[in-house]
């Protein structure tokens, strides 16, 4: 019972120690650091602030498509803006999200670790990221890009006149940045467990970030490459691509998706490995079919890199290949399929509450169950002739990306906000925050499924007026998604003065993570900890005495 | 990584690694003087993709070291090429097959 005493020792009351924040307060500090905890407080910074502009952009987007006619904005602004919406939210914002500000923080606090493998590899991710989105937005500002964010040739290498050039060199530096993460996530995981810290002990969030950490390794320096071949056929007039000049435009898309398909699963693996969290913590119960879970994600990542082509179904490719990755595409969607069966086990007879992160893995679960299962619609070969290129895709992908992403990420964020730093959020604003967003999301993207199967295509910044009386649904919802996004900042902002102090264990949750203190000491833990129990367990076993825990929090509780 | 003090082959190892570098690269540029075609279709492409992965072998062996690294490393580097493998047939597969479409 040595850990009941850890608990007790390090809880609110004890005298305040160093931690990772209060260790050093100058710029140098943080710009230098070596820890993973700071490094991922800079993440959330920056990728917030690539969030705000990439949400400017979506409101830009949904004010012009209030209105049937192109009267906010012309033709060439429109593309240049759901462009720079797409690459700001998609390299930017999706994919770094949870690995590097969540996974970065928490990956070796879950295995035990002091930090990651390579610190300063770490560190010089977020440069890289801080290199790559400068360059993007210098580009943003000198006039952006207009060719969509999957910079399709012949027309971004032929005819663009825009800022193909520095936006490519962006995305490609950034690529960077999200290999070095995959690299020291899967280094760490192999190399720096603590002693009793199994593969089947491991969180199932680590699981996840570990597939992901694979998806990053094997796809991004693909896309590196095409965007290079893109830019050496631009710069030199080299045929890769342009037929013009002996190159094939769909090569390009072959390339550019053999890496982005599987993107969509760097954006949500992690988001899945934060609802197995949440579910089995607010359901107090151990998670139904760990082993199936964890393997899924690792299933997700392979399968995920044989679907590409149904993104191409109309592009040109052979009938032949289109029905394999229609074939494939269903394939995948099995054990996507066995996560959430296996979650909703995990939710039955158990002791369910409903505090603000739950709120979101309950969102999670429902809009990505709507956005998987379009997607089926959308892998079948002869459907997508209707659907390709419509508002509907424009909702399936919103409803997996931000129904899954966004609500993984702000669940996770507030689940772990407690032990991030040291304070307690608001619980009243974070669930009325949590159920805005829910709604607004419906609001703002249900709409534009019916709207896609009526025909209304994307990216056309007018719209036959019949279309109109749903495209005011879709921006009105868009209003209340921007009122419930908002909120966070500021309450979340607000709790960083004024929160409560947080105790280490708030959730009374066995992981490694809730076993140091709130924040954690630079090294994470004063002493390495030896794990002899199982993962999510809620028992005796876990070396935690839950109940007098509650006990003694309810007699004293946190300053 | 101390062993690999011990394992390694050397700075003449090195330079005979990159003098198979270049002769490779020399052999690249002489057989593409040649039309090969008669052979089979592709035989150019063909000749220059072996004798392409012939010098990525020795990059990834000797100045990666992976010939001297453990059994983890080697089943990362296999499924690197494996994960090639997938892209080229899969890419394939669709041009390949073009034309039997409306067969």
């Amino acid at each position: 019972m040595e850990n009941v005493d850890a608990m007790k020792l390090d809880g609110a009351k004890k005298e305040p120690k160093v931690n990772y924040l209060t260790n050093g307060f100058s710029l140098k500090s943080w710009l230098l650091t070596k820890d993973h905890k700071r490094i991922a407080i800079m993440y959330l910074i920056s990728v917030s602030v690539f969030f705000l502009m990439g949400g400017l952009y979506a409101a830009a987007i949904r004010l012009e498509l209030l209105t049937p006619a192109s009267d906010l904005m012309e033709s060439g602004t429109y593309n240049k803006v759901f462009t720079q919406h797409g690459v700001l939210m998609v390299f930017f914002y999706l994919i770094p999200a949870i690995p590097a500000i969540l996974g970065n923080f928490l990956l070796p606090l879950m295995i035990g670790a002091k930090d990651l493998a390579f610190p300063r590899i770490n560190l010089l991710s977020l440069y890289l990221y801080w290199i790559g989105g400068i360059l993007t937005l210098y580009a943003l500002m000198q006039g952006g890009v207009d060719t969509g964010w999957t910079f399709y040739t012949p027309y971004s290498t032929t005819f663009s006149n825009s800022f193909v050039m520095a936006v490519g060199l962006g995305i490609f530096i950034n690529g960077f940045s999200s290999i070095l993460t995959g690299l020291n996530f899967i280094v760490s995981t192999h190399t720096m467990r603590a002693p009793g810290m199994t593969w089947f002990r491991l969180p199932l969030f680590v699981w996840a970030h570990y597939a992901t950490s694979l998806v990053m390794i094997l796809g991004t320096p693909v896309v590196a490459i095409t965007i290079l071949l893109l830019a050496i056929e631009r710069v030199t007039q080299v045929g890769v691509f342009d037929p013009a000049i002996g190159g094939d435009p769909i090569l390009f898309q072959h390339l550019f998706w053999f890496y982005s398909h599987p993107a969509v699963y760097i954006m949500i693996l992690p988001a899945m490995g934060v609802i197995s969290e949440l579910i089995s913590s607010f359901s107090r119960k151990k998670i139904f079919g760990y082993e199936f879970i964890a393997f899924s994600s690792i299933a997700i990542a392979v399968f995920g890199f044989l679907v590409w082509g149904h993104h191409m179904f109309v592009s040109g490719q052979s009938i032949y290949a289109g029905l394999v990755f229609s074939f494939l595409t269903m394939v995948v969607a099995v054990p996507s399929a066995i996560k959430v069966f296996n979650w909703t086990a995990t939710l039955y007879k158990g002791s369910i509450s409903y505090e603000t992160p739950m709120l979101y893995a309950f969102g999670f679960l429902g809009l990505f169950l709507i956005g998987g299962l379009t997607g089926l619609f959308l892998g079948s070969v002869g459907l997508t002739v209707h659907l390709t290129d419509t508002y509907f895709i424009v909702a399936h992908f919103h409803y997996v990306m931000v129904g899954g992403t966004v609500m993984g990420y702000l669940g996770g964020l507030h689940f772990w906000w407690s032990k991030m730093t040291g304070r307690h959020y608001s619980e009243f604003w974070g669930k009325i925050s949590a159920m805005l967003i829910f709604i607004g999301f419906n609001l703002t993207f249900f709409p534009q499924f019916i709207l896609g199967y009526q025909g209304m295509p994307r990216r056309y910044a007018a719209y036959p007026e019949e279309l109109q009386v749903l495209n005011i649904f879709s921006t009105a919802g868009a209003s209340v998604l921007g009122v419930g996004l908002t909120m966070p900042v500021v309450y979340l902002v607000h709790s960083l003065i004024w929160g409560e102090k947080a105790e280490d264990n708030p959730w009374m949750l066995s992981g490694l993570e809730w076993r140091t203190s709130s924040p954690p000491p630079t090294f994470n833990f004063d002493e390495t900890p030896i794990v002899t129990w199982e993962a999510y367990e809620f028992g005796e076993e876990s070396g935690l005495d839950i109940d007098e825990a509650r006990r003694e929090a309810e007699v004293s509780p946190a300053a | 990584m101390s062993e690999h003090g011990d394992t390694h082959i050397g700075l003449p190892g090195y330079f005979g690694v990159f003098a198979i570098l270049v002769v490779g690269t020399i052999i690249t540029y002489y057989v593409a003087l040649f039309d090969l075609e008669w052979i089979f279709p592709g035989a150019n492409t063909l000749v220059a993709l072996l004798i392409a992965f012939t010098k990525m072998t020795f990059v990834v062996l000797y100045f990666m070291h992976v010939r001297w690294s453990s059994k983890l490393v080697w089943l990362s580097a296999v499924s690197g090429f494996f994960w090639l493998a997938i892209m080229f047939a899969y890419t394939m597969q669709d041009y390949l097959t073009r034309s039997i479409i409306g067969r």
